[in-house]
């Protein structure tokens, strides 16, 4: 047995500190956003920065519990306690009350609890007993099912509570499979999905297909292509435009240019195709399929848009895009809480002298509005820090994770950052119009029990486990 | 190790990169984009605007004319109302349920964050009531606002009235907004810019309901009110009173003037209606009464009713004469009585008459052969139709006397284009026109130029433009009021006219009803011919001969001879004027004048 030392020596004080800063920055945040001169005390529980003092004690007595609890108590009882979330996430469903048209929270007594918050936690550590477990391999077929199974059971769950933005956060754990060695072109081609998503709703489909051929041509010609395969390439480009374009003219322009356009892209790219297999030219084939699966994808985004999506759905959307801008309607919380953040300027206005946020023109001030406060009484210096916070705690969190031994602590230690760091870029983003108006609370800040209990625990789990990296867990060899 | 453990930097800058974006997104937002400062100072400022009373207006011996008092707005803010005892409410302010209930909805459609008036202008006993009760009234509060109050009930036409402004009054002057009031006429309009004052603003902090959260920056950057300048008047309210008292149950007017200054000391026209009608609540109902009022209470004679001069107008062409020197106070033309051509003389006298008897004896004869002098002086008539023309306007007569009141006729005095247009260039003379002579025909002045012209004679020679505010409080007054204006008649011309005047007044039949013991005041009667009815009693006079005090001009409508109804008032006038009251042995005229009703517009010759 290697020497064990209290917990006390190698915990990570800087993450606890930083923990500490966030959630009295929030603290002090929400006070100001719903100050009220009837009820000045900080310490009034009547109001919520009363209540949020009371989470803030309830979640440093729920820290320190989980600091002295074994380290073995959270691999052992993985599965268990994501069984009970589930359960409890289940029940929910039908005992739950429903709250502002989500049917997510247990009422008991005066408190109301949100079953889905803890969901993160046991979640992640499901995940990291599954993917920690002897002679699991990633590659695998069955690894995906079940990875699959225990992330996507929860979002699907929480779905059904019909609490969207809650859910959406699982996909945050691509980051950890990346990390466990999922291959990068996942990662890539989330992201050109989502490119390609925007650009279909943005660009005329004329410049969206002339960039999609463009990004095509210039990636083929790096391939350095031989004078006849280029001229061959081109020609088929050519001639099925023209081709497409006579065939419409000739039967009354029955189509419009932009179906001409679509036409011609999926032509010549199955030709190219073609070509390329037949030729066995392999990067070329793949370029081509990326291409033509662009254009599929575009033409199945405008599709989902304007046939699929409810109207206050594609509003948002529009109003995220830019693309329709109606400030009264579905773009009034975000413009609001634009309002109350570039009026802060570089200092802001100063401690409860905030007028956007405490006047109720921003809606949800204290919850997922709360950065608006921030940006709104201490300016870009304020919101500057607190994203730099975030962000030294982010990186701190990834430093922790990789400098585990055991592999249940480090996968652990990246749902943590991959579960935070997505709710910091898309409650952030929101506030200040870069994301979708999705309600996810900003971790430490947001008015609320049920996030503050859930975000210590995630975290400090992770803080305990750190604390004894030099052990020996059980699933090292 | 995982040989990943290389992906934890891809982490890292995924992170940091967002960091970043975000960090630069808000040092635009924050820092380089100022218009989100903007949007939030319209969210969260309300100017509240603050009116200030208007100016008080007093007549020449300070005493008060217009004052306010406070009346109050019940304004609604439909969102925050909650169930409230519309009985009582309906009660207390004598409206129909029906009526609240409309106006309620009415507000509720135009905002339901904005408060808007529900019911104007409660009288302060009733707000005083209701003020107790209007904390059981969620939603309704009130708000001060003041009305014009009269300490008499008299010169409604000078006084004017405040109202509410117009779309055209919003377009032209950005001073004003919807809601606000404005002077509409008389002095409350010519000096609409001093009495209103200077509208303050108040800044609040709202809501996003629009509810006022506090003061701006504790009101350093409020902007008080200004009350209004206060005005003197050049009006004797006393006088007024009487002069309006004298013409009751006739038409027509009265206009005294100070020769010396040119302020009006009285400006009536009659029928009149009483100013204190026209404010509040009641406003628009009585006004729709005294327009449709066949009576016309309305319309300012004094100003806009323009009629002969009749033979008042007879001192004016003798001075013409006398100037131009085609009479001279030696000239005697004759009379023949009613045989006389071409206008006979319907007055009973001797013959031939020089300049003096014939402004006593109202001859004329003389007058006709004076103004032909004057028109042949020249080598066309139409030469000594402009020399003549000319010398009148300098009297004020044909043009506007520039009064600071926003309504004035500026009279009739045909140019020479217009006989030439009716008989042809050269084919006019003295004969075709004759009726000039004797202030008839073409003419037409109003009561103020009338009481200007008989300044301009009391005066020997000059006369200021008539006014009716002799000072405004911050002593910004116009100085185009005070300058003199010379009529270009030599001052000796004067004296045998003003002789012929006071003994028109002292030793015709005049005497008997306006001659005043101890004044010596010197007129002249006319009757200004009327094709609707009976003829128009007109005089004018001024006195004490010398040093003269007083100019004033009477019209009483179907009143047939100077004689009989308008010397007798301005005889009354001038004797209250200048003795302060009437002596006992005029008593009776006094009683006869005021009791005379003259509304039936034929009466006995």
């Amino acid at each position: 047995m290697p020497r064990r030392n209290s917990v006390w020596t190698n915990i990570d004080w800087l993450t606890v500190f930083l923990y500490l800063v966030l959630i009295f920055l929030g603290w002090i945040n929400i006070y100001s956003s719903v100050y009220d001169t009837d009820h000045q005390s900080i310490l009034d529980v009547s109001q919520r920065y009363g209540k949020q003092m009371i989470w803030i004690a309830a979640a440093l007595t729920l820290a320190f519990v989980i600091l002295i609890l074994e380290t073995n108590f959270y691999v052992f009882f993985s599965y268990i306690i994501y069984g009970i979330i589930i359960l409890l996430l289940i029940l929910v469903l039908f005992v739950g009350t429903e709250i502002n048209a989500s049917k997510s929270w247990f009422t008991i007594g005066g408190f109301s609890i949100q079953p889905a918050e803890f969901g993160k936690f046991a979640t992640s550590l499901a995940l990291a007993k599954y993917m920690s477990s002897f002679g699991f391999k990633l590659k695998r077929f069955k690894s995906f099912v079940i990875i699959g199974l225990i992330v996507f059971l929860p979002a699907a769950l929480i779905l059904l509570q019909n609490d969207t933005g809650s859910a959406l956060v699982y996909f945050a754990f691509i980051l950890v499979l990346y990390r466990e060695g999922l291959s990068g072109i996942f990662l890539f081609f989330g992201v050109w999905i989502a490119l390609l998503f925007v650009f279909s709703l943005v660009l005329e489909g004329v410049v969206l297909y002339g960039l999609l051929a463009a990004l095509a041509l210039i990636v083929f010609l790096a391939l350095n292509p031989s004078i006849k395969q280029f001229f061959v390439v081109a020609g088929i480009f050519i001639v099925s435009f023209f081709l497409l374009a006579g065939v419409n003219y000739a039967f009354g322009s029955e189509f419009s240019g932009e179906q001409v356009l679509r036409g011609t892209s999926l032509l010549s790219g199955g030709m190219v195709l073609i070509y390329s297999l037949l030729k066995r030219l392999k990067n070329y084939a793949f370029i081509a399929l990326i291409f033509i699966g662009s254009v599929l994808l575009s033409i199945s985004v405008d599709y989902a848009f304007d046939e699929m999506l409810e109207p206050y759905q594609q509003a948002r959307i529009n109003e995220l895009l830019g693309i329709e801008s109606d400030p009264q309607g579905a773009g009034y919380n975000v413009n609001q809480s634009k309002i109350a953040i570039g009026s802060g300027g570089l200092w802001g206005k100063g401690f409860l002298n905030g007028t956007q946020t405490k006047f109720n023109f921003v809606p949800e001030q204290s919850t997922d509005f709360i950065f608006c406060t921030v940006g709104e009484e201490w300016g870009f210096a304020g919101t500057f820090i607190v994203v730099i916070l975030f962000m030294v705690l982010l990186s701190r969190l990834v430093i922790l994770a990789e400098r585990q031994r055991s592999g249940f602590s480090r996968i652990y230690g990246y749902s943590v950052a991959a579960i935070l760091f997505f709710h910091v870029m898309v409650n952030i983003g929101m506030t200040i119009g870069v994301m979708p108006v999705i309600g996810i609370p900003l971790p430490f800040f947001s008015y609320g029990g049920s996030s503050l209990w859930s975000f210590t625990i995630l975290l400090f789990i992770f803080i305990r486990l750190d604390a004894s990296r030099l052990d020996h867990l059980s699933d090292q060899p | 190790m995982n040989s990943f453990s290389k992906r934890s930097y891809v982490i890292i800058a995924i992170f940091l990169l967002t960091g970043l974006i975000y960090g630069a997104r808000l040092f635009r937002l924050q820092v380089l984009d100022p218009t989100y400062k903007v949007y939030a100072t319209n969210n969260v400022l309300r100017n509240v605007v603050q009116y200030p009373a208007r100016g008080l207006i007093y007549d020449r011996n300070g005493k008060l004319l217009v004052h306010n008092k406070p009346a109050y707005d019940l304004m609604i803010t439909p969102r925050e109302v909650e169930e409230f005892d519309t009985l009582y409410l309906c009660n207390l302010l004598k409206i129909e349920k029906e009526e609240i209930e409309r106006r309620i909805q009415e507000a509720r459609d135009y905002s339901l964050y904005k408060p808007s008036i529900l019911i104007k202008q409660i009288p302060p006993e009733k707000y005083a009531v209701l003020q107790e009760r209007i904390y059981r009234f969620k939603g309704f509060h009130t708000q001060r606002r003041t009305l014009r109050e009269y300490s008499h009930h008299s010169a409604a036409h000078v006084l004017g009235y405040v109202g509410e402004v117009t779309a055209g009054n919003i377009e032209n002057d950005d001073y004003y907004s919807q809601g606000d009031y404005i002077g509409q006429s008389g002095i409350e309009k010519s000096y609409e810019e001093w009495l209103r004052g200077t509208k303050g603003i108040k800044k609040y902090l709202v809501d996003v309901h629009n509810r006022i959260q506090g003061s701006f920056l504790e009101g350093v950057q409020d902007v008080p009110a200004q009350i209004g300048k206060n005005l003197t008047t050049s009006l004797d309210i006393e006088l007024q009173l009487y002069a309006e008292k004298l013409l009751q149950n006739k038409r027509g007017s009265v206009v005294a003037i100070e020769p010396s200054t040119g302020e009006i000391l009285v400006l009536a026209s009659a029928p009149a209606y009483d100013p204190g009608l026209l404010v509040g609540r009641v406003r628009g109902e009585n006004y729709a009464m005294l327009l449709n009022d066949t009576l016309k209470p309305l319309f300012n004679r004094a100003l806009m009713a323009e009629y002969p001069p009749g033979s008042t107008f007879k001192v004016l062409n003798v001075l013409v004469g006398l100037e131009e020197q085609t009479i001279t106070t030696h000239t005697l033309f004759p009379c023949y009585g009613p045989a006389t051509v071409p206008i006979r003389c319907t007055h009973n006298h001797g013959s031939p008459n020089d300049v003096v008897e014939a402004i006593r004896e109202s001859c004329n004869p003389f007058l006709w052969n004076t103004f032909r002098s004057i028109l042949y002086s020249a080598e066309t008539s139409a030469e000594g139709y402009n020399i003549w023309r000319d010398h009148v306007l300098n009297f004020g007569i044909g043009k506007k006397l520039g009064i600071d009141l926003p309504t004035e006729l500026k009279g009739s005095l045909p140019k020479e284009e217009y006989y030439n247009g009716i008989y042809g260039a050269g084919h006019w003379n003295a004969m075709t026109v004759r009726s000039l002579a004797i202030g008839q025909g073409e003419l037409g002045v109003t009561p103020l130029q009338l009481a200007s012209y008989c300044s301009a004679v009391a005066n020997r020679g000059f006369y200021y433009p008539p006014h009716v505010v002799k000072e405004i409080e911050d002593g910004s007054l116009d100085r185009e009021l005070k300058t003199k204006i010379e009529v270009g008649i030599a001052e000796e011309h004067f004296e045998p006219v003003i002789e012929g005047m006071q003994q028109a007044v002292e030793q015709t039949n005049t005497a008997y009803l306006s001659r005043i013991p101890g004044i010596a005041m010197c007129g002249k009667t006319g009757t200004a011919e009327n094709p609707h009815g009976s003829d128009h009693s007109v005089f004018m006079a001024f006195a004490p001969r010398e040093n003269p005090q007083i100019a004033i001009s009477v019209y009483v409508e179907n009143g047939v001879w100077g004689t009989r109804y308008a010397a007798p008032i301005a005889s009354l006038l001038v004797e209250k004027y200048l003795n302060d009251s009437i002596a006992d042995n005029r008593k009776w005229v006094e009683t006869r004048m005021i009791e005379a009703n003259l509304l039936n517009p034929n009466q006995p010759k």
